[in-house]
């Protein structure tokens, strides 16, 4: 090149941002300098096939389903200056053997096969072994239909293989934990488990045990798998291996609809998907998002999903007569809570909203307190410790929320004068939603002393018992609506069923309260969860802008609230250290 | 009251009973059956063979089948058991009116018909047709021509496109086709010189059928004397048979049967004009086609094929016999049935005409082969005269 | 090239005369009518077992069950192997695969105690809803296991619809036992 001494060759540039130039397939792009072969790949938008890879987990390279030609420009000999072609980059001479992409970092001018005959024999080589002494029992395979091994071996794989011995037994079916099975057979020792129960569950229960043709995974003698974040290993497995006791011989993955939503158990929120056929919900797996959850969440929330076909669920509005709960309908029971309501002053009644109520509910409580003018609304706070992962110490998933909505520094500060004033009979009547009162510190006495109790709830409890009128609301997995989790980010959840029978979303409940109250005609209410939503951002400063539409589906931070996530921390200090890619 | 004139109104009302009911509407409903029946074995199928007395229903073991002869009744039955649907979007003055309409000119037909020469009671003769008039063609034109009302009616009532679209073509084919229908007819009327139907056939029993002239007042084929003067007859068979295919292909379209039914074509429409009909209102407009075909048919035999006369010359034996005239009405039905059947082979043997085949058909060629045969005939009748 | 240019045959008058062709096809009709009429439909007697009048066969009165061929896809059931074992691992692809969606099936593992145990996995709920089955066949040939065929029954009939849905009980004593197929349920594999 005549003019390199004029103009800046690509190396230069692009090393000033601290990006280097590589080609994969043909292609120059520039990516950031130590980034993983495998991810500069997924940035050029080539997949490379991987099992053992993950980028939440270090690197072991041992599933070679990665492997990819690799090529560096020639080194010059002594005194010789490198030559640059036109574009202002260096001949790749290609190496003659395969690199695995996953645990190569990149270099300049660094050349990348993804395609081509020699990767294409690998991978096919590499899928043969893999399935030498892999079962063939896709048809009972809970993995069957999100399976790497079956997608790899479709679109990499020779089609036949020729072992023709046979297959290596080992230990099929065993409880290696109270929700786990394994099945060594088919396990591709990818060691993607092990490796999470070392690095992020901090508890190495895990490992290989054997060698060559017979290494088989198992659980330390005397110990098994029960920490509450081993249902991830299920997820992480490539393969049918680790399936999920919950979910096991459930349903075909294939049937499944995924709904992307939120986990209500706690504050984090942690992004998860729902997946449903018909109106049953068969599992809830996490959802990646690194500001929340990274890719993980606890068991305990995991398998804590109510069906909409329960048996405890509510299914129909039911009024209090004689001491006996009868099913009613919607217009009659709304009627007759309107009726009673209006019996009293507003500071004769009291509100408990609850932490677990979307934004959108709580703005209808407020609505509702507001009409009745009384100031007595609060939530009710569920602490426990927090277990320095995932699980916060605040159990409500929206007490930021309910801060903002009801526009309380702290949301439960009421609570002391509600539960004073029912003890001293100033307070007659309470409108309760999704908050077991006897859970909260109310006695039953109390309780029983009041002369009106409303209710909504989505399954029985005592407080439903004692209740004058029972109203059947939705479940966390069947509404639309917002939440603010402890680091003060809104987050959406979406329906992934309907409520049954008669049950309606709460708010639908709440607004059609306030009507029976104030009786205004209904087209003044809020129509739809989106209308409601809109009129939410016109109200409140700090959701301006932001409605269900357009919260992105891993939502944005809203609040500062100087609140961190344990496990997001070690990760963070993981990806500095170069541990992991992230 | 005049006992003649008590005479004539009774005697008319038994014969309108008796032709209407008794003879007409049992053809219709076996004509429905033969339909089927007749379709089945040009098919190579069964057909209806089933419907007969349900024994097994009072416990027997066995039904009895009668060959499905009890079809018809059990259609009649459903027909009026079915939901009679009248759907909101119509317009029900003349939707309800159309099947009417189109059913009752059909069988108002029936009155000029011939059906026997006639029969002697309480030593008065009576002759076997309803309405014994003077203008017997002209009066099935003017009165046949009305069912495209019913037809246009339903298909526009219906407010459907289909229906309407129906509608439309059968008008325009009705209109077209009644034109062949009439001139086709002119040379027929001009031989014999008069419109009184019952003559016509009487001068038919005399001197021979319009299409088989095989015997005239000097003798049947067998004698030296009919062979000395039959030109006449030979000569003009010609025109006749001209105007016999124009007349019989122009009752087809008439009577929108295939292969001109395009006002029902059922792969372009749906089902025509009474797509949006059901129960008995479908079953009058099934009824009313039926019995304009049972009218053609009459019409054609009464014009054509001697109406109810044997021929050569024992006619006038049959009238002098006791019941004589009723004999002429079973040899009449047994044309008529005839002719109907013909109908139905037709139907399943010639594919539906195209559109503009069917217009072009109509105006092109039957129109005036129409018009100069009724020269030719006229020609003939100076030449020989 | 690509476009042959075909003429109109030209119409001789007995064509455009269009009554030769009319008489032609009556005759034909007639030949069909009156070949009926007299019981000898050609090829009654020989294929379809009829009377002869037409092709048709009477049914009930006689039937085809004799001459139903190999191939005839009447009512889909489950099959036992040699030994016993339900062949159907409740995979559920014949479930996914059926275009009317008539195939319900709820799985459940098999009990420890069970000697199919190793199998792991059956129907507890095999229910065809044979109201809604359009004998396409499908679940037959995407059946991993060789577990659904369509046999040759034919008559399947019920007077409510909970009667027209078939069982897994059902469905196996309309299945039978089916031997001879590839068993991969072994103990060597």
């Amino acid at each position: 090149m005549s003019d390199s001494t004029t103009t800046k060759l690509p190396k230069d540039t692009a090393a000033e941002k601290g990006m280097v130039n590589i080609q994969v397939d043909g292609h120059w792009i520039q990516v950031p300098r130590g980034t993983r072969m495998i991810e500069a790949c997924k940035l050029a938008e080539k997949e490379v096939p991987h099992y053992c890879y993950h980028p939440k987990l270090s690197s072991p390279g041992n599933c070679r389903m990665c492997l990819v030609q690799m090529g560096m420009p020639p080194r010059p000999n002594p005194g010789e200056e490198p030559s640059y072609d036109e574009n202002g980059f260096q001949k790749i001479s290609w190496m003659p053997r395969p690199v695995i992409a996953c645990a190569n970092t990149v270099a300049e001018n660094m050349g990348i096969r993804t395609k081509g005959d020699l990767v294409e024999k690998c991978r096919e080589g590499v899928m043969e072994f893999l399935l030498i002494n892999h079962p063939l029992d896709c048809p009972i395979c809970d993995q069957a239909g999100e399976c790497g091994l079956q997608e790899f071996s479709v679109q990499h794989g020779k089609g036949s293989s020729r072992f023709k011995e046979d297959k290596v037994k080992k230990p099929k079916n065993v409880k290696i934990g109270p929700r786990i099975r394994l099945d060594d057979e088919r396990c591709i020792m990818c060691s993607r488990c092990i490796r999470f129960m070392d690095e992020v569950a901090q508890e190495p229960v895990l490992g290989f045990s054997e060698r060559g043709t017979h290494t088989t995974v198992g659980v330390y003698p005397g110990r098994e798998l029960d920490n509450n974040y081993g249902l991830n290993t299920v997820d992480l497995c490539p393969v049918g291996a680790l399936t999920s006791n919950d979910f096991r011989f459930q349903m075909r993955t294939w049937f499944l609809k995924e709904t992307p939503s939120i986990d209500t158990n706690c504050g984090t929120g942690a992004n998860i998907i729902i997946w449903t056929r018909g109106n049953k919900i068969f599992r809830v797996t996490p959802r990646q998002n690194d500001d929340v959850n990274s890719c993980w969440m606890p068991d305990s929330h995991r398998l804590s999903y109510t069906c909409p076909s329960h048996d405890n669920r509510l299914s129909a509005p039911l009024i209090k007569a004689d001491g006996v709960h009868e099913e009613t309908c919607w217009s009659n029971s709304i009627a007759a809570a309107g009726e009673a309501i209006k019996q009293f002053e507003g500071n004769e009644i009291a509100i408990i909203a609850s932490g677990k109520q979307t934004n959108e509910e709580l703005f209808m409580m407020r609505t509702l307190a507001a009409e009745l003018s009384t100031d007595l609304i609060s939530i009710i706070p569920h602490t426990q410790e927090s277990d320095k992962m995932l699980i916060s110490e605040d159990r409500n998933p929206n007490t930021t929320g309910a801060g903002l909505i009801l526009g309380l520094d702290d949301p439960t500060e009421k609570l002391a004068a509600i539960k004073d004033g029912i003890c001293n009979g100033s307070i007659k009547a309470v409108i309760a939603a999704s908050e077991d009162l006897l859970d909260a510190g109310f006695s039953a006495d109390d309780i029983d002393g009041l002369e009106l109790l409303i209710s909504i709830f989505n399954t029985t409890n005592a407080t439903a018992q004692a209740s004058d009128i029972v109203f059947p609301g939705a479940s966390s997995a069947e509404k639309r609506g917002s939440m603010i989790n402890v680091t003060g980010r809104l987050q959406k959840l979406n329906a992934a069923c309907i409520p049954p029978a008669d049950a309606r979303d709460d708010w639908e409940i709440i607004s059609d309260i306030i009507l029976a109250i104030t009786g205004e005609t209904p087209e003044q209410a809020p129509l739809s969860i989106d209308q409601l939503s809109e009129i939410i951002s016109n109200n409140i400063p700090q959701l301006e802008g932001k409605n269900l539409a357009n919260i992105s589906e891993l939502g944005e931070v809203i609040i500062d609230t100087n609140v961190t996530i344990p496990l997001l921390d070690r990760e963070t200090q993981r990806i500095a250290q170069g541990e992991i890619v992230g | 009251m005049d006992p003649a004139i008590l005479f004539l109104i009774l005697t008319t009302a038994v014969k309108i009973v008796v032709f209407t009911f008794i003879f007409t509407l049992p053809i219709i409903a076996y004509s429905t059956y033969a339909e089927r029946r007749v379709s089945s074995i040009i098919q190579d199928r069964v057909g209806p063979n089933r419907v007969g007395i349900p024994l097994t229903l009072f416990g027997a073991k066995k039904d009895i089948p009668f060959a499905g002869l009890l079809q018809p009744l059990a259609d009649g039955l459903k027909a009026f058991l079915k939901e009679d649907l009248v759907p909101a979007h119509v317009r029900k003055f003349f939707f309800w009116i159309a099947p009417a309409l189109t059913a009752a000119p059909a069988f108002l037909c029936i009155c000029i018909i011939p059906f026997g020469s006639s029969i002697t009671v309480f030593d008065q003769p009576v002759k076997l047709v309803i309405a014994d008039i003077d203008a017997g063609p002209l009066f099935v034109f003017a009165i046949a021509s009305l069912s495209v009302y019913g037809i246009t009616f339903a298909g526009w009532a219906s407010n459907n496109k289909y229906s309407f679209l129906g509608g439309v073509r059968s008008c325009a084919q009705m209109i077209s086709y009644e034109i062949s229908l009439g001139l086709s007819l002119i040379p027929v009327l001009m031989v014999f010189g008069q419109l009184n139907l019952s003559d016509i056939v009487h001068s038919q029993a005399e001197n021979g059928w319009t299409l088989l002239p095989l015997w005239n007042e000097h003798g049947s084929v067998f004698d030296a004397a009919y062979w000395q003067n039959c030109t006449e007859q030979w000569l003009l068979m010609i025109p006749l048979t001209i105007s016999f295919i124009i007349f019989t292909t122009s009752i087809f379209a008439e009577t929108n049967r295939m292969p001109f039914d395009l006002p029902e074509c059922e792969t372009e429409l749906v089902g025509g004009y009474h797509t949006e009909y059901s129960s008995m209102k479908f079953a009058l407009f099934f009824l009313g086609e039926y019995a304009a075909m049972i009218v053609g048919s009459a019409i054609i035999v009464t014009l054509f094929f001697g109406g109810w006369s044997l021929g050569f010359g024992l006619d006038t034996a049959i009238s002098n016999m006791a019941l004589g005239g009723l004999l002429h009405i079973l040899i009449f039905l047994t044309k008529v049935i005839a002719f109907v059947i013909f109908f139905i082979w037709v139907r399943w043997t010639v594919p539906r005409f195209r559109y503009d085949q069917l217009m072009k058909l109509g105006w092109v060629v039957f129109f005036e082969l129409a018009l100069v045969n009724i020269f030719i005939t006229a020609g003939i009748i100076m030449l020989l005269n | 090239m690509a476009i042959i240019k075909i003429k109109r045959p030209q119409l001789t008058i007995a064509e455009k005369l269009y009554l030769p062709a009319v008489i032609k096809g009556l005759s034909i009709t007639l030949g069909h009518a009156i070949r009926a009429v007299l019981g000898k439909t050609p090829g009654a007697k020989r294929n379809f077992n009829s009377s002869g009048m037409g092709i048709t066969m009477q049914y009930p009165e006689t039937k085809w069950d004799d001459q139903l061929p190999d191939y005839y896809r009447g009512v889909p059931a489950l099959v036992t192997d040699e030994k016993g074992r339900e062949r159907c691992v409740s995979c559920q692809l014949c479930e996914f695969i059926c275009p009317p969606k008539a195939i319900a099936i709820i799985p459940t593992e098999i009990e420890s105690d069970d000697p199919w145990a190793k199998v792991e996995k059956r129907p507890q709920v095999f229910d065809i809803d044979m109201t809604r089955c359009i004998y396409c066949g499908m679940c037959e040939e995407v059946c991993p296991e060789q577990a659904i065929y369509l046999r040759q029954d034919y008559a399947m009939t019920g007077l409510s619809r909970a009667e027209m849905v078939n069982d897994k009980e059902r469905l196996y004593e309309i299945g039978g036992v089916r031997e001879g197929l590839v068993n991969k349920w072994n103990e060597i594999k």
